[in-house]
């Protein structure tokens, strides 16, 4: 028994021994413990409230209001409309094929539209948007209305889009807005940002130039979710801001007219403001419906333009490389008064053909003008007298003087992607880019502005503008400059060595226009209000034979596309010059038949105007 | 002599066991039922909805249970102690054999009101079975090797019978509870040491041998973040919980964490994280002192009980429970790699808590009865 108790308290002290072992681990691991909770909960809660956040809060971004295009007078020229259409959220719908039956049924979906439908509403969550129509026409969109009862889940949206009043009168000049695609989302850092599902960026024209501006931001929908994305409640909502709204320099019912004018035929036409550099116009045809695009154009409409012979995809104003032809002129002129090669009674003698270095160029009066002095020729378009003065000029003094009036250089600099910088040859060009010599009889055709020279019409606007406002420099601009931004230091500065110079050139253009046997003659107004100075051309799109120059055929009688472009570049008033415009007809024919006539009623237009637009210049500064 | 025949008489009055009965353990009992069952009505996103109903009623029952056990002489406990661990070691064979299987494994069986899984009650008769065994050797006879080696048997049958059902978790803390058995019964020191660094340096060939879930957990637990949405969500949500939860909580019923559903197993395993978030450090801290009151108070009762068995019996229940609620809050604070373990009481389930009564009932019991002798 003693045994025993000594065996028992034997094995109580070491149990207890033992449990006190224990008892300290204990403590320690629980300290361990507590210090684990006190390193996440206190120490690190900051960060680990912030991961819960990014956990259960997610941001839902909405498509941004798109900034308007304002003309000059303050017409919406770009603006948004509420356009409708019908979302469903296809984990709300308790029966979803019903309810889409019901809705194909309603809508009159044809098939197709349906398959796509149902393509799309699979490749989405059940809880996200679908979107079934998004542009429905009023009366579709009332029966949806009525016929809600039924249709559980259905939600009729009115939502906002691009519209475009003006259809094809503005296209080339604003472009259109289609669905962002991957390489708009790539390139464009404030698209990326902005970037919602079916969002619309500019794809072409100035909505894509000025897209930075036009956006706006998102509106914001901060919703709490649940582990698997559904939203549980709203938290936020914070209202983004409407991009800008840019005031154009154009004059709808100036652009409207070009349109008009340029009905059926492909061609452009510019007009600019001579002293501030304002396009008040700017037409490319033929064109097309830019609302075509907002919403996705159809295969069918898309090949018919894209397909059609007079390119209306092209903007022929800034994309259009076209020889000069005798719009060049004035020029030529001018750089051989100022180069000093000639003077106003130099004179030549034009027998309708000329042989130099072996060949024989001809005048276009068949003829011959007989002896003719600058204003002559000028005047009647010989071309004889500016084969002659750009031998004697040289092809290098000439491309100087071209260059310094704006030819051969992006009139717009970068904001227009597309823009052609044309050409502008001299003898270094050829060699460089050709490595080949200059020849001399290119000289001569380079005085009539054929062979290498190529120049767009608004370059060939700029050029016009720049000589009517007695030759100095101006930068063409067609977002009305808010900012009052310092324009660049070399506006207004002298592109002649002697003013006497530009004059003698006006004087010579006046002639063209206003006295008889002028080349657009027939074009002229007499009201010294409206009367205007100018130059018809016509380019030559292929090398006329000698069998075919025999039978000098009529232009009805060639065909299409081998007809000559027709130009015309004017400025006016004559006494005191506002504007200058520039036209080119493709294969219009003759500058003075087709292109001058209708400067005649562009020039009575804008004159007429002009007094509106100064009024609301004075009217602006009044306000102030 | 005389005397122990008068303490050892068995006769206790009604009105000695009220007296001897503990009712400071009671309280923390019945505080950490209430605790559980707020925190389980906020899993089942503030309505009363089935788990909250069956916790209920699972508490009540299981209470007074506990209760009925702790009036019942310790000595008809002891003397149960082998047939027990017989009766479970049946039923894990039965498991084995007919048990019903779900998400991938075989571990209850079905009893008709209750799904049983008797793993769970093998953690505590494993106890039961050893304190006896242990109870009456001497302590020279203590490390022999036929002492060793029976009481290894005892640990490593219900061990192999768990591990292939397949439940690792299981039959690690089934291990742990006879271990605390072993080591309070005074089996040499080294044997301990020897079987640690065994462990430790076979521990690459174990992990070669784990099935693919089960290395994935390990690895996910030595970096979590390699797999943030796959094996590594678990432990990364429950850790964003607790630490979202700050100094004192995101509020009752506001868990974000849970109520949106980023948490996994919140009515098991991840209990403490709800409850952490909501209630944050302070209400933590609140739940590891009610804990720690109620092992100080088996450890006490032990302490103070003069029969072998029940003292052994205490402590080792005492051990097994703080390492359950230790590896279950190291579990779901990123301490350790995730191991189906359940925090006593606090999580949803019959046979856990079941086991945890059990074990309870019977420390009450040797309280009620501390002055009881057993032969």
């Amino acid at each position: 028994m003693i045994n025993s108790s000594s065996d028992n308290v034997k094995k109580l002290n070491s149990i207890n021994r033992r449990m006190f072992i224990t008892g300290s681990l204990k403590f320690l691991i629980m300290i361990g413990i507590v210090t684990r909770l006190f390193s996440l909960q206190i120490r690190e809660n900051k960060k680990y409230l912030t991961l819960s956040d990014k956990n259960r809060i997610r941001e839902w971004k909405l498509a941004p209001v798109r900034g308007e295009f304002h003309d000059y007078f303050g017409n919406v020229v770009a603006g948004n409309f509420e356009s409708y259409q019908l979302h469903i959220i296809p984990e709300q719908v308790e029966d979803f094929r019903y309810v889409i039956y019901r809705v194909k049924d309603l809508l009159e979906l044809s098939d197709k539209q349906f398959k796509k439908i149902l393509k799309k509403k699979n490749e989405i969550k059940p809880w996200e948007t679908l979107i079934v129509s998004d542009n429905l026409s009023w009366k579709k969109f009332s029966k949806i209305n009525n016929h809600l009862y039924d249709l559980n889940g259905v939600k009729p949206v009115i939502s906002i889009s691009r519209n475009y009043p003006y259809k094809e009168n503005f296209t080339h000049l604003i472009g259109y807005v289609s669905q962002a695609n991957q390489n708009d989302i790539d390139t464009t850092e404030v698209i990326k940002k902005n970037f919602v599902p079916g969002l619309k960026v500019g794809k072409v024209g100035l909505e894509k130039s000025f897209e930075n501006e036009l956006i706006g931001s998102n509106d914001i929908e901060r919703y709490e979710v649940n582990a698997y994305g559904r939203r549980i409640s709203q938290l936020e909502f914070q209202k983004g801001e409407k991009g800008k709204t840019l005031r154009l320099t154009i004059d709808t019912e100036v652009q409207k007219l070009t349109n008009e004018l340029l009905k059926d035929k492909a061609g452009s036409i510019c007009v600019m403001d001579i002293y501030t550099g304002e396009i008040i116009a700017m037409h490319s045809s033929p064109s097309f419906d830019p609302n075509l695009f907002v919403f996705g154009i159809s295969k069918d409409e898309w090949q018919l333009i894209r397909n059609d012979p007079m390119k209306p995809l092209v903007n022929k104003t800034l994309q259009g490389n076209y020889s000069p032809g005798s719009t060049i002129k004035p020029l030529v002129a001018l750089s051989a008064l100022e180069n000093g090669i000639i003077n106003t009674n130099f004179t030549v003698k034009c027998t309708g053909k000329t042989e130099m270095y072996g060949q024989t160029y001809h005048c276009w009066k068949k003829k011959g003008h007989g002896f003719v002095s600058l204003r002559n020729a000028m005047k009647q378009s010989c071309d004889t007298y500016f084969y002659e003065i750009a031998r004697r000029l040289g092809v290098d003094r000439l491309s100087e003087t071209a260059k310094r009036f704006g030819l051969g250089e992006k009139v717009f600099g970068d904001l227009f992607s597309i823009e052609k910088k044309g050409l502008v040859p001299n003898t270094q060009w050829k060699k460089n880019a050709l490595g080949q010599g200059w020849l001399l009889g290119e000289t001569i055709i380079t005085g009539i502005g054929q062979g290498y020279i190529q120049t767009t019409p608004i370059q060939l606007c700029l050029m016009t503008a720049q000589i009517g406002n007695g030759g100095y420099k101006i930068y063409p601009q067609i977002v009305v400059n808010e900012k009052n931004l310092v324009p660049p230091a070399d506006k207004f500065t002298p592109l002649f060595e002697n003013s006497k110079n530009i004059r003698i050139i006006q004087d010579a253009m006046f002639g063209s226009t206003n006295e008889v046997m002028g080349t657009s003659y027939r074009s002229r107004i007499d009201n010294p209000k409206y009367q205007f100075a100018g130059k018809t051309g016509t380019s030559q799109v292929k090398k006329i034979t000698e069998q075919e120059r025999e039978l000098d055929l009529k232009t009805f009688e060639i065909p299409y596309e081998q007809r000559d472009h027709a130009l015309y570049v004017a400025y006016g008033p004559y006494k005191n010059p506002k504007y200058a415009l520039s036209i080119i007809v493709e294969h219009g024919g003759n500058g003075s038949t087709t292109a001058a006539p209708m400067a005649k009623k562009l020039f009575k237009l804008i004159i007429d105007r002009d007094k509106l637009r100064k009024s609301i210049n004075d009217k602006k500064y009044l306000e102030i | 002599m005389y005397q122990y025949k008068r303490f050892s008489n068995d006769n206790f009055g009604f009105i000695q066991k009220f007296r001897n009965f503990d009712y400071i353990l009671l309280i923390c009992i019945l505080l950490l039922g209430l605790i559980s069952l707020a925190t389980m009505y906020s899993t089942d996103g503030g309505k009363i909805l089935f788990h909250t109903k069956s916790h209920f009623t699972k508490l009540v029952v299981f209470t007074i249970m506990m209760l009925i056990i702790s009036f019942i002489n310790i000595k008809y406990w002891f003397s149960i102690g082998y047939i027990g661990y017989l009766v479970v070691v049946g039923l894990l064979v039965w498991t084995y054999l007919f048990g019903i299987t779900s998400s991938g494994s075989q571990r209850w069986i079905n009893l008709y009101f209750i799904n049983l899984q008797p793993s769970e009650l093998m953690k505590i008769f494993i106890i039961l079975c050893l304190a006896k065994y242990f109870h009456r050797m001497k302590l020279e006879n203590v490390n022999s090797i036929y002492t060793i080696l029976t009481s290894l048997i005892i640990i490593l049958l219900p061990m192999g019978l768990v591990i292939v059902q397949p439940d690792l978790g299981t039959s690690l803390l089934i291990a742990i509870s006879g271990i605390a058995v072993l080591w309070f019964a005074g089996i040499n020191y080294k044997y301990f040491i020897y079987t640690m660094l065994g462990f430790l340096i076979s521990l690459p060939f174990i992990i070669a041998f784990l099935k693919p879930y089960q290395k994935l957990r390990v690895l996910t637990f030595l970096n979590p973040d390699k797999d943030p949405l796959g094996a590594g969500y678990q432990i990364i949500q429950s850790k964003i919980a607790v630490g979202s939860g700050g100094i004192f909580g995101k509020g009752f019923l506001k868990g974000t964490q849970s109520y949106l559903e980023f948490l996994p197993e919140k009515h098991t395993d991840f209990i403490f994280t709800l409850f952490s978030e909501e209630f944050g450090f302070v209400g933590s801290a609140f739940l590891l002192i009610i804990y720690a009151i109620i092992i100080y108070r088996i450890v006490a009762i032990g302490a103070s009980s003069r029969s072998y068995f029940a003292k052994i019996f205490c402590y080792s229940f005492g051990a097994a429970i703080f390492v359950f609620i230790t590896i279950n809050m190291s579990m779901v604070l990123g301490l350790l790699p995730i191991v189906g373990s359940p925090l006593p009481i606090m999580s949803y389930g019959g046979s856990s808590m079941l086991a945890t009564m059990i074990g309870l009932g019977i420390v009450m019991s040797a309280k009620v009865h501390n002055q009881q002798l057993i032969a």
